[in-house]
């Protein structure tokens, strides 16, 4: 847009023709309004500068001392399992890790629940609050920008999340040379399950997370769909499994995004699964569907956070 | 000795809990339970261990918590956020009479949601076989007492109670529990537990990693203890915070 309406010469002296109580002496200052004639550095940029400053804020810099306090307890709850890992496997020599390095996200599942649970509501809820969707809209950025930025921004907060106790597990590994080609295949299939993981969790949580203004009960509503249907998928497989029906146990899992992530690393990343013993998630096309329900489920949150943001900001 | 009951603070706290989105969540759980509960008899018929395993490990460990989170934080915290609790403070109304009304008031709405649902999913899952559905219903009141006060508490002082009640139940109670049995002696879960522990026959393989005696008077120190606290906390509460 030109920017030529300021930056004309100062305007001074002369009552406005019709102003009626205006005193005859009445001027208009120029107090140094300037147009702006610097770069434009467009539509990208500003896509990736949200993206950056989301991510950053999901991390607590930039924001207030006490905004920080949570993520970085969170982070360090996340890794201290890792460390103490790391010096059981360095004192007692053994030749592999205590725990796979895809089971650790699924382990710490109640803490990444968590985490997922402030950082989403914490990206969108404010913005929705004080109603500055429209500042955003009224710039270069469309409205894919602003929802691929957000999306972006917290699945790579979640993947950072998930990463760092693995990027700690695979160097104490290294440093207390366990097989290093083990080790290597490990942590990379540790990071695939991350990034999976961090997909559809930034999607479904975004999603929730988006539908109101209110934080608090953001929060609440983020756990309530990452925890509930996974407490009742985890006890219908329990009890399926005591039926003897083993081949439902798997179908079951599809039920809830922990469960699913479970599944996923069970059939594809070669990792053990939390399901009752005998399930087995790669068993009869099984695994392809937990990708399939996975990638959906994906897709359809990021389609609805698009369709919730059409109205929004006009 | 001031009143325990106020009807106008009451009626105002039960409109605040039921109006909004927050019945609709505090409901879509204590369903959900219900299909869960209609869905395994019809697999698996009446089935013991599968009730224990829906009851403890569903309703006890996740619908609970949750309810009680919503509604004990729901029942002044967002007063607070919005600062209309102010009008209310202002009138000539004893803090811990506004404290206790909302304790009661926030008790009968998760009794609402939970209590009844479990009883309800007890019977639908094996008829009170081995009084089953006694025991966790027995429990269910037990906890959401304590939760009501410890989550109303939290209401009071801090403003991000919800998500400390939530860090409490799920990573606490649910991870840390499960991992490390001495947490038991700290969860509102295992204390209730105890009772249903009691009341089911001993073949019904209920059992807690508290003893009786000790998880009643946990019950009642917390529920107690939280209450007057949060009385205190009020009566002292000031408006200098951050607005």
């Amino acid at each position: 847009m030109p920017n030529d309406q300021a930056a004309d010469p100062a305007i001074t002296g002369g009552a406005p023709a019709g102003g009626a109580t205006a005193r005859g002496d009445a001027r208009i200052h120029n107090i140094g309004y300037r147009g702006y004639d610097g770069p434009r550095l467009g539509r990208s940029h500003a896509r990736r500068a949200l993206v950056e400053q989301s991510v950053r804020g999901a991390f607590g810099i930039g924001r207030s001392a006490k905004s920080k306090i949570l993520p970085l307890l969170l982070l360090a709850i996340m890794v201290f399992p890792a460390v103490i890992m790391v010096a059981v496997s360095l004192v007692t020599n053994t030749d592999e890790l205590p725990l796979e390095y895809t089971r650790y996200a699924v382990m710490l599942q109640p803490v990444l629940g968590l985490y997922i649970a402030l950082a989403a509501p914490q990206m969108v809820s404010l913005d929705l609050r004080y109603r500055t969707i429209p500042l955003y809209f009224s710039r270069p950025l469309e409205r894919t920008d602003y929802v691929a930025a957000k999306l972006t921004a917290l699945g790579v907060a979640i993947f950072l999340f998930t990463a760092l106790p693995l990027l700690v597990l695979y160097i104490g590994a290294l440093l207390a040379e366990l097989d290093a080609g083990d080790q290597t295949v490990g942590f990379l299939q540790g990071i695939a399950g991350a990034v999976v993981f961090a997909l559809l969790h930034a999607a479904i949580a975004l999603l929730i997370a988006s539908l109101t203004p209110r934080r608090g009960f953001g929060v609440a509503a983020v756990i309530a769909v990452l925890t509930v249907p996974f407490f009742a998928a985890t006890s219908l497989q329990w009890i399926l499994h005591d039926l003897g029906n083993e081949a439902a146990v798997g179908w079951v899992g599809l039920l809830s995004p922990g469960t699913l992530m479970d599944g996923i690393q069970g059939a594809y990343l070669g990792g053990a699964t939390d399901f009752p013993p005998g399930a087995d998630p790669s068993a009869g096309g099984m695994g392809v569907a937990y990708l399939l329900v996975t990638f959906g489920l994906a897709a359809l949150c990021s389609f609805l956070l698009l369709r919730r943001y059409r109205k929004e900001g006009i | 000795m001031t009143a325990i009951y106020h009807p106008t603070v009451a009626r105002l706290t039960f409109r605040a809990l039921l109006g909004r989105k927050r019945a609709l969540i505090m409901g879509v759980l204590p369903a959900l339970l219900l299909v869960i509960a209609v869905a395994v008899r019809m697999l698996s018929g009446a089935d013991d261990r599968a009730a224990v395993s829906v009851l403890g490990g569903f309703a006890l460990a996740a619908v609970v918590p949750l309810v009680c989170v919503i509604a004990g934080t729901g029942s002044i915290a967002p007063e607070i956020d919005d600062g209309s609790v102010v009008y209310l403070l202002s009138k000539p109304v004893s803090r811990q009479t506004i404290i206790t009304t909302k304790f009661i008031v926030a008790v009968a709405v998760t009794g609402m949601f939970t209590v009844v649902p479990v009883y309800v999913a007890g019977l639908i899952l094996n008829g009170n076989s081995q009084y089953i559905a006694f025991a966790y219903t027995a429990a269910t009141a037990a906890a959401v007492i304590a939760y009501s006060a410890i989550f109303l508490l939290l209401g009071v002082i801090s403003r991000n109670a919800v998500v400390i009640g939530l860090i409490y139940a799920l990573i606490w109670e649910a991870l840390f529990g499960r991992l490390m049995p001495g947490v038991g002696n700290l969860s509102v879960q295992q204390w209730s537990l105890t009772l249903a522990e009691r009341i089911a026959s001993t073949g019904a393989n209920v059992s807690s990693t508290v003893s009786l005696p000790a998880g009643v008077i946990l019950l009642v120190l917390a529920t107690v203890g939280g209450v007057w606290y949060a009385g205190r906390r009020l009566a002292s509460f000031t408006f200098a915070g951050e607005h």
